[in-house]
């Protein structure tokens, strides 16, 4: 289980500090799957790596983590060790060239695993079944990573990821570079970790709300650094209530519907620099919504049973 | 893989005959005659000078036509055979060659392998170490920008004459021969360690600032990035940062050699070393074809050894390059 509490995450730059992750807050509870979504520059993929691997240019400027009741140390890079791997690991967005290119791939998990002061050989048949997990054949292991495919590289990585049943598992963007049909045996995959208890809580990053309805047991939508709207897969899905969601929501093609019949929506404009970003509601330029409050900081509105929103026209069980 | 070593080969031996015929064809391109030079260290008759002018010339074959010195050139070369030195006349050019490639070889493979190992380690921290990077750097960049013959000169002085450490001529003492004990071996090292140095120091600076600046591309790698979220320890990935980084400084080393016998050249000609490159500049000076010829021939073996061995040992290493000829790894 994963708390995360008031967490902020900026990047010190020359011009000044750029406020990727600003005072986020949310949980994920054992056996479920968190399904974190958001336009590019949203922060969540700096989300997922400041829970993982805090280190410069990105800088930690408070807040709070804790996993099953343990208070991370994530912006101590060397006590963090004790916990990378073991207890929390990623699926990196990069995971196609994530592997040393001039070692052959059981050598590296031998090495990896010495480092980390374990004994290769008493994983070596979870490895295997793992391995069948995920469809590579074993002979993968007396293979340099570039015999492998860009789908059989990523998924060596989730092997790998998932070797020490971590509590923790961030699966960020591992659909962007995949076709449809990749997608979804990926999806399943990952949904698979959780379900056969091979990891406890799983954070879903994507920019494609589409895939996290399939997967998700809940979402959580990020605009400029902010968490908008945190809810269950079906309470977004049908009832979004902050702007942005549901404007988001609109901007999903339909099956059925040709480009005859209409354009999709969108959402006109640009979100904030975050940069020195506005006051108050990050999404007031961009909202049909606005008026007078917006300028000062939203407040969290408890919609429903388990379903927040950031905004000032949301009301309750709206 | 045999594909790949038999089109290595075929491309070397292409680069030998080629690279041959042009040394072969150079030292002939160069004004004036050496019969004459040799001629007139006889000193004599005006009427006997002719005579031995026109018998010298047939002796060594230059009377022929191009074309067929050319063939000669490759009959005896196959026999084994360099030629007759003219500035060091009688004697073949083979015996000369034989006396001075040890001289030559003992100064540059310790250079080149020790500077190799010592650039690529000092660049290897200075990548990861900010401080120390900032010192090194500039002291390497100029060290890799001095000029042999330069940085030798300023050794001999230092050393040589103003503190009087070190010989600054010679390969050994004139009242010595070359025997093996250790009077001789000790005073051989004396003479050694000076051209030596400056061959070594030069090259540092090059491999050190490749090394650092590998390094600090390697670690900046997604690789590392990954092996940071597995809470690996800091010392597999140096050790993976580095095996990675020299890659290329392998290839650099096969690149540099040419450079490298260059200033060997003019090393030993500033520290009057009996080496290969002496001897080279003596016989440029004396327009001694055959002696130009034999001693470049060496350098031209030497560097396309030292090319193919680098491509074996690549191969060894990057299992990249064997998948790429072989399709096999």
């Amino acid at each position: 289980m994963l708390e995360v509490e008031g967490l902020k995450l900026y990047y010190k730059t020359l011009k000044g500090h750029v406020k990727a992750v600003d005072d986020v807050s949310f949980d994920v509870n054992d056996g479920e799957l968190l399904g974190l979504a958001g336009e590019s520059g949203c922060g969540k993929s700096t989300l997922g790596n400041g829970l993982i691997l805090l280190k410069p240019p990105m800088n930690y400027f408070g807040g709070m983590v804790q996993l099953d009741h343990t208070q991370l140390p994530i912006d101590d890079f060397e006590r963090m060790n004790d916990f990378r791997f073991s207890k929390l690991s990623i699926i990196p967005q990069y995971a196609m060239d994530a592997l040393n290119p001039t070692r052959k791939i059981g050598v590296y998990i031998r090495e990896v695993l010495q480092s980390r002061g374990i004994d290769p050989e008493s994983i070596m048949d979870k490895l295997l079944e793992r391995l069948k997990f995920v469809n590579l054949p074993e002979r993968v292991l007396k293979m340099y990573p570039i015999e492998l495919s860009g789908g059989m590289k990523q998924r060596m990585v989730m092997v790998m990821s998932t070797l020490l049943n971590p509590s923790l598992l961030i699966a960020d963007e591992v659909t962007s570079a995949l076709d449809v049909s990749s997608q979804k045996a990926v999806c399943l995959m990952i949904k698979g970790f959780k379900d056969a208890g091979i990891v406890k809580s799983l954070i879903f990053i994507t920019h494609d709300i589409s895939v996290l309805y399939q997967i998700a047991d809940r979402i959580m939508i990020m605009y400029a650094g902010k968490v908008a709207e945190i809810g269950k897969t079906q309470q977004i899905a049908s009832n979004p209530v902050h702007p942005y969601t549901k404007m988001l929501m609109f901007s999903l093609p339909e099956v059925g519907i040709r480009y005859a019949h209409g354009i999709l929506s969108g959402i006109p404009g640009q979100p904030p620099q975050l940069l020195n970003p506005p006051t108050g509601c990050l999404f007031k330029e961009r909202c049909p919504l606005r008026g007078k409050e917006c300028d000062e900081e939203p407040p969290v509105v408890n919609v429903e049973e388990g379903h927040i929103a950031y905004c000032w026209k949301v009301t309750q069980n709206a | 893989m045999k594909k790949y070593l038999g089109t290595k080969i075929l491309v070397y031996i292409l680069t030998f005959v080629f690279a041959v015929t042009l040394d072969w064809l150079i030292p002939r391109f160069m004004p004036g005659n050496p019969i004459l030079v040799l001629v007139s260290r006889f000193s004599g008759l005006p009427e006997s000078a002719r005579v031995m002018y026109s018998y010298l010339t047939k002796a060594f074959g230059l009377d022929q036509p191009l074309w067929s010195q050319y063939v000669n050139f490759w009959i005896a070369l196959f026999k084994g055979d360099l030629g007759i030195s003219i500035y060091l006349y009688p004697r073949p050019v083979l015996e000369v060659l034989k006396m001075a490639i040890p001289y030559s070889l003992g100064l540059m493979i310790p250079s080149i392998l020790l500077s190799w190992i010592v650039g690529n380690n000092l660049g290897a921290i200075a990548a990861r170490r900010k401080r120390l990077d900032s010192i090194m750097l500039p002291i390497m960049y100029f060290i890799t920008g001095a000029p042999y013959l330069w940085l030798g000169m300023l050794l001999a002085y230092f050393l040589g004459v103003v503190w009087d450490i070190f010989p600054i001529a010679g390969a050994y003492s004139f009242s010595l021969r070359p025997h093996l004990s250790w009077l001789f071996v000790g005073d051989f090292l004396k003479h050694w360690i000076l051209p030596f140095l400056s061959l070594f120091i030069v090259q540092i600076g090059g491999w050190a600032i490749g090394m650092r600046n590998m390094v600090i591309y390697e670690l900046e790698n997604n690789y590392v990035r990954y092996l940071e979220t597995l809470g690996v320890k800091r010392k597999l990935i140096r050790k993976y940062a580095f095996r990675n980084a020299i890659l290329p400084q392998v290839t650099g080393l096969a690149l540099q050699l040419g450079t490298v016998i260059a200033g060997q050249v003019t090393t030993e000609v500033v520290f009057s070393y009996p080496g290969i490159g002496y001897i080279l500049t003596q016989g440029i000076l004396n327009q001694d074809y055959f002696l130009i010829q034999g001693c470049f021939l060496f350098i031209i073996i030497g560097v396309l050894i030292a090319n193919f061995t680098v491509d074996l040992v690549y191969m060894a290493l990057d299992p990249r390059i064997r998948f790429s000829y072989g399709g096999e790894v």
